[in-house]
């Protein structure tokens, strides 16, 4: 569904992307992790075209992302910190989303702006709304379009338990709808219980891509967290 | 597939259409633009109620359009754009084209200003002085507008720094309505034995004040009491075809920076 191939970045000096290649399709959730600055957002940006690769093709259904900006309207996305417009009301923020997607044909899924119980906000404006709060409406817009890719940046961090664990009961459900999800986190918990499969990022490399399986059976590891800490020390002795 | 897809294409101008009434929407709750037109209502209205002959008080209004219309637009459209870069990024996600989006900020903010001008100056003018002469004063200072808010969005997608391009936006505001004309003078002052005449009406049209404020004069059959550079046009050109000549320059004006910034903005990363 998504294929990267040599995908290149450079912010001024620092090389944040450095030859990026892997392919991920429908069905498969998988976590992006690596330290804090290993290029998992510029990554993420880079497959939604908000940033633009120096070089390198990214494909989505085997078509290469351009100009033509319609393969977004099979992705949904929440970002990292989302920002919205301050003088919007949250009720109008749904309702401009749904306007500018209309006529994409795709069916309209409310079941998180129902379960965060967010119609009571409807009058709110963005700007007066908690930085959680703020995170579930990102949450409910991505799946608002039932997209068949989900693309999550630390999509739990912020969200109360009981939020995270409604956002990660929903990411359950989409995964029976063999959607295919990219997330990155750094709570591993959460990837242990969510993911298929482990893309390790470290200064713009992939060091690995493995399923979770096979990473955790590689190490002897039964929590996610220890199998990464196993391969990188094994990395870090070979390299 | 292909079918599906085509289903789902939706004209690029609807999608601009619908970001540009997002906009308008959006700075009509700013109650700035509101001020902005009653600024413009009061100075009309004052002077064309303090001159007997209208077209004095078309002069003097013309000065103050000159002076006030380029940086309002400029610095309102400069920090307009930089405070709009969370809507922009939410549109990024969303499957819009960039050229739409950007497109769709540009009319968004130039028709609100446009709109704050037309009623503000408009009104007055319909009722002291509905002839050509106001109606060349509303195209005028429509197209000044336009080709100030093209300037600013070139000055915002250069730099990323908000008070770099505001910086930028009123750095050109002050050379264009301030020290460029001084600058003329100067170098008409220091060659003044040189047969400069061709060379000053050229420079004219590098800077869209001055094409405005000529193309006021010629209309007003002041051009030769007002300044050396109209003089020179009407001497030139003839009124008719030295309007037509400014407004050609001032669409280059308008056109030319707004397709720099859709093309920077196209590569820029978000």
């Amino acid at each position: 569904m998504i294929q990267l191939d040599q995908v290149n970045k450079t912010f001024g000096k620092q090389q944040v992307l450095n030859g990026i290649g892997f392919e991920c399709s429908s069905a498969q959730a998988v976590a992006i992790v690596g330290p804090n600055g290993s290029g998992k957002t510029t990554l993420i940006k880079s497959i939604l075209g908000m940033v633009v690769p120096d070089s390198g093709t990214i494909r989505f259904q085997g078509i290469s992302i351009g100009m033509d900006a319609r393969y977004r309207n099979r992705i949904g996305y929440m970002p990292q910190i989302g920002r919205y417009p301050d003088h919007m009301k949250v009720g109008d923020l749904f309702a401009m989303m749904q306007d500018l997607r209309k006529g994409s044909g795709s069916a309209i899924d409310d079941e998180l702006i129902e379960a965060f119980r967010l119609p009571g906000l409807y009058h709110k404006n963005m700007r007066t709304l908690s930085g959680g709060t703020r995170q579930k409406v990102s949450a409910a817009l991505a799946f608002l379009f039932s997209p068949p890719v989900l693309i999550l940046d630390e999509p739990t961090a912020g969200l109360d338990p009981l939020s995270a664990e409604i956002l990660k009961d929903k990411i359950r459900i989409e995964k029976q709808r063999n959607r295919l999800f990219l997330i990155t986190s750094h709570i591993m918990s959460d990837l242990d219980e969510l993911a298929t499969d482990v893309i390790y990022l470290s200064e713009g490399r992939v060091l690995f891509y493995k399923t979770l399986e096979s990473l955790k059976a590689e190490t002897g590891e039964r929590r996610l967290g220890r199998a990464i800490a196993h391969v990188m020390e094994q990395l870090l002795s070979n390299g | 597939m292909s079918a599906a897809v085509r289903t789902e294409h939706r004209p690029g101008i609807f999608q601009m259409l619908k970001i540009a009434r997002y906009v308008v929407s959006d700075i009509l709750r700013n109650r700035f633009i509101l001020a902005y037109l009653l600024f413009l209502l009061v100075i009309s209205m004052s002077f064309f109620n303090l001159e007997s002959d209208p077209v004095k008080g078309m002069m003097s209004l013309l000065n103050i359009v000159l002076i006030v219309l380029p940086l309002v637009s400029i610095v309102f459209a400069t920090i307009h754009l930089y405070n709009s870069y969370e809507f922009i990024e939410l549109m990024l996600a969303q499957p819009l084209r960039r050229i739409d989006i950007i497109l769709g900020e540009y009319f968004g903010v130039a028709i609100s200003l446009c709109a704050a001008f037309c009623t503000g100056v408009g009104l007055p003018i319909l009722l002291y002085d509905s002839s050509i002469h106001g109606a060349t004063l509303l195209i005028s200072g429509i197209l000044l507008t336009l080709a100030f808010v093209s300037l600013a969005f070139l000055a915002t997608v250069l730099s990323r720094d908000k008070s770099k391009g505001i910086g930028t936006a009123l750095l050109l505001w002050f050379f264009s309505t301030i020290l460029y004309d001084g600058i003329i003078l100067m170098g008409m002052f220091a060659f003044s034995d040189y047969p400069l005449e061709k060379a000053v009406m050229f420079l004219a049209f590098l800077n869209p004040v001055d094409l405005t404020r000529i193309a006021m004069l010629l209309q007003l059959d002041t051009a030769a009491l007002m300044g050396y550079t109209g003089a020179l046009f009407q001497h030139f050109f003839g009124s008719a075809l030295g309007v037509s000549l400014s407004f050609l320059a001032m669409l280059l004006w308008i056109f030319i920076p707004l397709w720099l910034a859709v093309l920077i903005f196209r590569k820029k990363d978000i």
